[in-house]
């Protein structure tokens, strides 16, 4: 099973990469631009198996490693 | 005294820091390799700077869970003197010995220069040899140490007197232009709630020796050791 994990910067947070994309943008005429997040989008394959115990599995790979709940939040994709 | 200093795939000042325990404070020191489980027998544990498993995924994030790790973890709470510099004080916080996180520079750049820093405590282990609000020239390297807590975490770190260096000017002002990388409250290095563990971005290794332009930082090493002896 494909398992699509994307991590983003909390809301709050300062994001130094998405606050220098964001200027870049702005002068390359995209005005309409009104913020940027830069985060990472993660691809796990996981072994087949129960899918409930699965989500509760990659929760727990997320919050233990994959980001860091301090200044990051995550969002998860099963399949 | 005998100093351990811990070496992840990817550390790049254990040379440096073995160095200076070595040859300038002629202390007893030993390498501790990453897969080590068994730190007894050391007075104090550095974790070097460098990058750590390439510093892929986040700095620090990785090495936590190295198996010496959960050793350094037991010694932390046993009292243990850890002091973490640069990237291992990324992997202090990333392991949660210290509060917080640390966020790429505001200026997106790796900042490698001098930059002075105020001692905001000067009862601990790590400082007690300096006088407070002393401002010390020791060099940084790094691309992530923009420090960040919650609210309440900085709070909780003020009131228990755990902010132990902040970036500021000559003169010992804590500007915005002293600050070289954003951290909040320009934060350079904290302590543990029990003070054993030390966390801090600034390199006191690359500022133990004159032919270095600075020997500040070995004010933090005779720190540990008056520390030491006076505990007996």
């Amino acid at each position: 099973m494909k398992v699509s994990i994307y991590v983003s910067p909390k809301k709050g947070v300062l994001d130094p990469a998405g606050q220098a994309a964001l200027g870049a943008l702005r002068s390359l005429g995209f005005g309409e631009v009104a913020d940027v997040q830069i985060g990472k989008y993660i691809i796990l394959s996981l072994e087949d198996g129960e899918s409930g115990q699965a989500e509760a599995r990659v929760q727990e790979m997320c919050e233990r490693l994959l980001a860091n709940p301090i200044i990051e939040d995550y969002r998860i994709e099963m399949g | 005294m005998r100093f351990g200093v811990v070496v992840f795939p990817g550390s790049n000042c254990e040379m440096d820091c073995f160095h200076v325990i070595d040859k300038v404070l002629m202390e007893e020191v030993e390498y501790v390799w990453h897969q080590q489980t068994d730190v007894s027998g050391y007075d104090c544990l550095v974790l070097p700077g460098g990058f750590s498993y390439g510093d892929y995924l986040r700095c620090g994030a990785i090495a936590r869970f190295s198996p010496v790790m959960e050793a350094v973890a037991e010694y932390a709470r046993e009292g243990g003197l850890v002091i973490g510099i640069c990237n291992g004080f990324q992997i202090l916080l990333e392991a949660g010995l210290l509060p917080g996180a640390m966020l790429r520079n505001t200026s997106l750049s790796f900042i490698c220069r001098h930059v002075n820093v105020r001692v905001e405590n000067a009862d601990t282990p790590w400082t007690n040899a300096v006088r407070q609000g002393r401002v010390l020239r020791i060099p940084i390297a790094h691309g992530e140490g923009n420090y960040t807590a919650d609210a309440e975490t900085l709070a909780a770190l003020g009131e228990r007197n755990q902010i132990v260096l902040r970036y500021c000017d000559e003169g010992g002002e804590t500007t915005a232009d002293s600050n070289p990388n954003g951290s909040v409250e320009n934060i350079a290095g904290i302590c543990s709630e029990g003070f054993n563990v030390f966390g801090l971005m600034p390199h006191p290794e690359r500022a133990s020796e004159e032919i270095l332009g600075s020997t500040d930082g070995l004010l933090i090493w005779e720190s540990v050791m008056a520390h030491y002896q006076a505990r007996g």
